[in-house]
């Protein structure tokens, strides 16, 4: 706990200047840690959850990390050696069967050991659907508080990835969002995922972290070897502003900065980019302040347009910031189609839509 | 099985026939210099369709590795006929698969394939099999390593390889890339593992509603036969009796995790438990025909019915997968060298001279060609326009005109129409 306030108050210190590489339809502004405080080490975002996993096997002798081939290392490389150091007993394949492995999960949290398993991508955690939102949401629920399976993780790859076409490119966040009694966090980089995976093995609560795979080489940060954790339910204000505020979560975020960066140079408009973190439950209270202050908001997500979690957002804030909203909520997101093959480029929702929907509501 | 050997009798009279027909010809006096004849060294050769067929050549050739079977009193045929045309048509049709990988492997290289792409190279006779027993009222579904399968269902070498690259001409226009080619009787081409098995319980069930007399063929790996929903199947089709045969591809990885540790029965045909099974060696062309031909006269009769085909893949699971991190080089080489369907299949015409070399070097050059024409058509078409990007998310008829959700692009709803290769 002590290292999650030291945490917060250096990252009041963030700089996001150094731009470290162009991929796709983003280009990744890192966080930094204020310097020399912590032992820190560079790594990108596998390495980060590598880590974490790694740490979190020590640090709770009855966690266990299974899912599809994490035995060798994991589709990603993020649970790379993790067999080799903690046995074949405590991290394991699974068969290839979603449904079984989040019921298996369930069952091994509710006895009160931690699971944190893997659902390779996103795409496929629908047959699991049915028990992550039936039983591990609602366990604690119908049981009176007699059962419950907080020490339950689920780490999900999600997001697009520049050729993942229908069936490894979703974000099904919203669908998620949804259910009462889960947690859903999704990281835009390597410092914020090692902090949220440590958080979600501890919290007491059944947890869902998105990963957005592109950021797993793409996103490289000085990341602190110690253990820490971030806060669940909080979202980060990545930069300050007094015009707009920008809202966005894993990848999304990136563009937005850069949006931001764009519509200083060109318009001189003065953005606050927030970094949603927790889809739920999410930070009312930041957001709405953000909202009150600057007037106008700008949401940007990679799901589809009805129903993604951009809606949520949009509703909550109208209802609670009426009267100091200066144009209608704006959500610049994919569009309502499967996500396509060859037409990603045309899907996503690039700095080149959300800067001219920033502009739509600033001259509104 | 007794059909098998009435064809190969009929055949076997013909040519007896025709040799008696020689025989006559000459004592009336008709010189040897008329009689039709087989191809002579040193003469100069045409294709082999132009070629006139002498006599309809036809053997009979032993199964080498005996079927397994489960629940079941008898088997396939171990004992089968095949002409000359069908050797060369199978010899064909194996190699033109196995190059139509090495392009897309190619293709996939100069990054002209984006997206996934799951190769066959190895587990070509399990596709050439199959469809070498499919009658036109019959259907298949498959999972994603399709390119093969799509092709001998009549996608084309064009449709596959352009699909690929996403282009126009592809079979699916371009709109499902590597993993979801469709051609008719061929529902796909399915990217979630398992899901296209519920699939097949459906079509059987149409079929024998609307008594078509059509058989569905429902593919899926070893991988997948761990999936909740394949057992569902299992008993739904049991129940019904649904004219369906459940096929297994086990080529012994489920991407990164061996069959034996994924599951607790590697007996995959014996998995339906009160469901017969056949367990077949997957790399022999002619053993998948014959169990195949079984499976569909059972299906009909009889009811469901698993084949397990036991193959290899020679590739890694996708092309982001170099298939060596769970595997050894050497059980790849072994496989190659001992159990290649190509391979084993060649020898195997050679051996009861069904076809001769120079036939086989017609072939090859036959399948270069195609594959080459395809190849320059991936590269070179053009792809569906920035409209597409809303077309075919709903029936045209159901909703409102304008595609929902869509800002900017103000598309409609419309249906991407087929462009002919």
């Amino acid at each position: 706990m002590k290292v999650s306030t030291l945490t917060r108050g250096l990252l009041s210190a963030i700089k996001s200047n150094a731009i470290c590489s162009t991929r796709s339809h983003f280009t990744y502004y890192p966080t930094k840690l204020a310097q020399g405080v912590r032992d820190v080490q560079k790594m990108n975002m596998f390495q980060a959850i590598n880590n974490a996993m790694d740490l979190g096997l020590e640090q709770d002798s009855s966690a266990l990390l299974f899912g599809e081939d994490v035995g060798f290392g994991g589709v990603f490389r993020c649970s790379m050696n993790l067999r080799d150091k903690y046995g074949k007993d405590r991290v394991f394949n699974t068969p290839l069967c979603e449904q079984g492995i989040a019921g298996f999960a369930i069952g091994v949290a509710n006895t009160g050991a931690t699971a944190i398993a893997e659902i390779q991508f996103a795409d496929y955690i629908f047959p699991s659907f049915d028990q992550i939102v039936n039983e591990a949401a609602k366990y604690r629920y119908r049981s009176g508080g007699l059962f419950d399976c907080g020490s339950l993780t689920f780490r999900v790859p999600c997001g697009a990835v520049g050729h993942g076409a229908l069936y490894h490119s979703q974000s099904p966040e919203a669908y998620f969002a949804h259910t009462p009694g889960l947690r859903v966090v999704i990281p835009r980089g390597p410092i914020k995922a090692k902090g949220l995976l440590l958080a979600c093995i501890k919290d007491p609560n059944p947890c869902i972290m998105f990963e957005p795979k592109t950021l797993y080489r793409a996103a490289v940060e000085e990341v602190p070897t110690e253990s820490y954790t971030e806060e669940l339910g909080k979202c980060d204000i990545l930069r300050e502003g007094t015009d707009v505020t920008l809202i966005g979560w894993g990848t999304q975020v990136h563009v937005l900065l850069e949006v931001a960066d764009l519509a200083k140079k060109q318009l001189d408009i003065d953005c606050e980019v927030i970094d949603l973190v927790s889809v739920l439950p999410w930070d009312t209270k930041t957001i709405c302040n953000s909202a009150n202050k600057t007037g106008r908001v700008l949401i940007a997500h990679e799901a589809p347009f009805t129903q993604g979690f951009g809606s949520e957002l949009a509703a909550y804030i109208q209802e609670k910031c009426f009267l100091r909203l200066e144009a209608p909520i704006k959500r610049v997101t994919g569009w309502d189609t499967p996500f396509p093959h060859v037409f990603e480029p045309f899907y996503l929702p690039d700095k080149h839509r959300c800067l001219a929907a920033l502009k739509e509501i600033v001259n509104y | 099985m007794p059909g098998m050997y009435r064809d190969a009798l009929k055949l076997l009279s013909a040519h007896m026939r025709q040799q008696v027909s020689r025989m006559l010809q000459r004592c009336i006096g008709c010189t040897a210099a008329k009689l039709p004849r087989p191809l002579a060294p040193g003469q100069p050769e045409t294709s082999i369709a132009e070629q006139k067929p002498v006599v309809q050549e036809v053997r009979l050739v032993r199964i080498a590795m005996d079927f397994k079977l489960h629940k079941l009193e008898l088997g396939p045929d171990t004992l089968v006929a095949l002409t000359a045309l069908e050797a060369a048509l199978y010899l064909r049709q194996l190699l033109a698969i196995r190059r139509l990988e090495a392009a897309s492997a190619q293709l996939y290289k100069e990054r002209l394939v984006r997206g996934f792409c799951h190769l066959s190279t190895g587990q070509e006779a399990c596709a050439v099999g199959l469809c070498a027993a499919l009658r036109k009222e019959d259907n298949l579904v498959a999972g994603y390593r399709i390119h093969g399968l799509a092709y001998l269902m009549g996608a084309t070498a064009v449709g596959v390889l352009s699909e690929l690259a996403g282009k126009s001409t592809g079979c699916a226009q371009g709109k499902g890339g590597s993993m979801h080619m469709y051609a008719p009787n061929f529902y796909g081409g399915n990217g979630i593992v398992g899901a296209q098995v519920s699939l097949g319980a459906g079509i059987a069930l149409a079929n024998k509603y609307r008594e078509t007399g059509g058989v569905c063929f429902a593919l899926y790996g070893d991988g997948a036969a761990n999936q909740g929903q394949i057992f569902e199947c299992f008993n739904m089709a049991q129940l019904w009796k649904l004219p369906m045969v459940f096929v297994c591809e086990n080529n012994n990885y489920g991407m990164g995790t061996s069959a034996w540790r994924a599951s607790s029965n590697t007996d995959y045909y014996t998995r339906g438990d009160f469901l017969p099974g056949v367990w077949v060696d997957g790399q022999d062309v002619l053993a998948v025909r014959s169990a195949a031909r079984f499976a569909i006269q059972y299906a009909q009769q009889r009811g469901p019915l698993i084949m397990e085909l036991c193959t290899y893949r020679y590739a890694g699971h996708s092309m982001s997968d170099p298939g060596t991190s769970y595997r050894s080089r050497e059980e790849v080489q072994l496989v190659r060298q001992r159990q290649d369907p190509i391979s084993r299949f060649r020898k195997v015409c050679l051996d009861i001279s069904i076809l001769s070399e120079q036939q086989l070097r017609i072939i090859d050059q036959n399948v270069h060609d195609e594959m080459e024409k395809a190849i320059q058509a991936a590269r070179h078409d053009a792809e569906l326009p920035l409209s597409h990007l809303g077309s075919d998310v709903y029936s045209h008829s159901c909703t409102e005109d304008k595609l929902r959700g869509v800002f900017g692009h103000n598309l409609e709803h419309s249906k991407a129409v087929c462009v002919k290769n």
